[in-house]
């Protein structure tokens, strides 16, 4: 990767890490992620993809290897807090992420985490859902929407926090061209937006990201 | 997707509908303690006829009130079967071997009236609120945290958890699972039963990575709060009243 001259967003050095009863997942694992890239990440089932992400929110924690994000090193739990409130993850299975019965209050979760008080909280819900087409899904039922329109409200979740980098998981799958489409268009509207997707989707990739890295043996190259 | 707690009564415009349920659960609890330890027949005969005012109020279908009181019921038809012919008192008449007490009876009666006010006063009460409503009014009402979110989560995952159940057994079926008394069958459910232990216990271990990624911090703010009006507060003290009056009679 070339050097810049500001410093990565994102930096990981000679990670290693390992899940009990498996072999290394990542040895002497280097990455480094700067802001305004749009990055797409693939490679085998397996490979770590989503073991990367959870290292950078901190929901795992390596034996060894420095995670500098934000130009301060992670290590604890709570050197992560700050990390969390930043970068936002939106995962994989939306029954995960979507725990309030409502939609409205499921997105106010986030800002609200972050104290905001009712009256900015209420701005943001109402400006995430227009941006993402969601609105007047206020007071759906989380647990009774489509598939697609769960994946949906858990992008909203995620996007209410204005994180500065979006890590998605793959964010396609199971939907159809038309939810994929309005994805598509959500992202490109924010050119200044900075992400990480996790995909096999070849052609949104395309869409969506400007290079492609590669997770293969435990390493990342670019594509 | 499976619906497996349906809130038929939480949908509606009535008096009761619309009260704050903070007022809701403290007249229910006020109501229940009451008349679980009371036993003067003529404030528990004003309890029952105060819960069916109630449950008239809240214009609920007669039919689904009586068939969620034909379950209780048929519980309490357990102790009449046996009750009157094994508590201690007077005997007032003799069946073959068997004897009935006086005091057998007065108690199932007692029972009886008790038990049915109470599940009619959460009915007109209780089930006339969302779920979340009334998770958000305990917390309201200054109960732990941790309980209410116990609350809560117990309700929202048993959806998930019974859907992820249904695709297991479907698995089961379309691969030619009968239940049969041997030993394959008895394997094949205890599988079953461990799978979605321990898929539960890895959706509760993603559902909580997914709230500390949005910034968990233990607490749960709530989006709106409730606005105590004038009305519920005459209704509740109208309610309440009422209660305490009835527990005077003579």
């Amino acid at each position: 990767m070339k050097e810049r001259r500001s410093e990565a967003v994102i930096k990981i050095t000679d990670l290693l890490f390992a899940y009990p009863s498996r072999d290394y997942i990542f040895k002497k694992f280097n990455f480094n992620f700067f802001k305004g890239e749009r990055i797409g990440l693939v490679g085998s089932n397996g490979s770590g993809k989503t073991t990367l992400f959870h290292l950078i929110m901190g929901l795992l924690h390596p034996p060894e290897g420095k995670i500098k994000i934000f130009g301060k090193e992670r290590k604890a739990e709570n050197d992560f807090i700050e990390v969390r409130e930043k970068i936002g993850l939106v995962f994989q299975d939306p029954d995960d992420q979507l725990f309030s019965p409502t939609v409205a209050e499921d997105i106010a979760f986030g800002p609200l985490n972050l104290r905001k008080n009712q009256q900015e909280t209420k701005k943001i819900l109402k400006e995430t859902l227009e941006t993402l087409g969601l609105t007047g899904f206020e007071d759906r039922i989380t647990y009774n929407l489509s598939y697609g329109e769960k994946r949906l409200v858990s992008l909203a979740t995620v996007w209410a926090m204005q994180p500065e980098i979006l890590l998605l998981d793959e964010p396609t799958i199971w939907l159809d061209e038309e939810t994929i489409e309005k994805i598509v268009q959500i992202l490109n509207n924010h050119p200044h937006l900075s992400y990480i997707i996790i995909s096999h989707d070849k052609k949104f990739l395309k869409e969506t990201t400007n290079k492609t890295f590669k997770m293969i043996n435990g390493k990342i190259e670019k594509i | 997707m499976v619906i497996l707690i349906k809130e038929k009564f939480s949908e509606g415009d009535s008096l009761l509908h619309k009260l704050d349920p903070r007022v809701k659960i403290i007249v229910a609890l006020l109501f229940s303690v009451i008349v679980a330890v009371s036993d003067k027949y003529t404030s528990l005969i004003g309890a029952l006829f105060f819960a069916i005012v109630a449950v008239i109020l809240a214009r609920l279908r007669t039919r689904e009130v009586i068939s969620r009181l034909l379950v209780v019921n048929s519980f309490i038809f357990l102790l009449w079967l046996m009750l009157p012919f094994t508590f201690p008192g007077k005997n007032i008449y003799t069946l073959g071997s068997l004897n009935i007490s006086q005091e057998g009876i007065k108690y199932a009666l007692l029972i009886t009236i008790k038990s049915n006010s109470i599940i009619l006063v959460g009915i007109a009460l209780l089930s006339t609120s969302s779920i979340f409503n009334l998770v958000h009014a305990l917390r309201h009402l200054y109960l732990p945290d941790k309980l209410t979110q116990l609350f809560f989560f117990t309700y929202r995952y048993t959806q998930t958890i019974h859907s992820e159940y249904i695709r297991l057994n479907n698995a089961l079926r379309i691969r030619g699972f009968k239940a049969q008394t041997n030993f394959h069958t008895y394997r094949t459910y205890a599988y079953l039963v461990g799978m979605m232990l321990v898929r539960s216990y890895d959706r509760s271990k993603r559902v909580y990575d997914a709230m500390l990624c949005r910034g968990f911090k233990g607490k749960l703010w709530t989006l709106n709060h409730f606005v105590f009006k004038k009305s519920d507060f005459i209704t509740g003290i109208v309610m309440i009243s009422c209660i305490t009056g009835v527990m005077l009679l003579p």
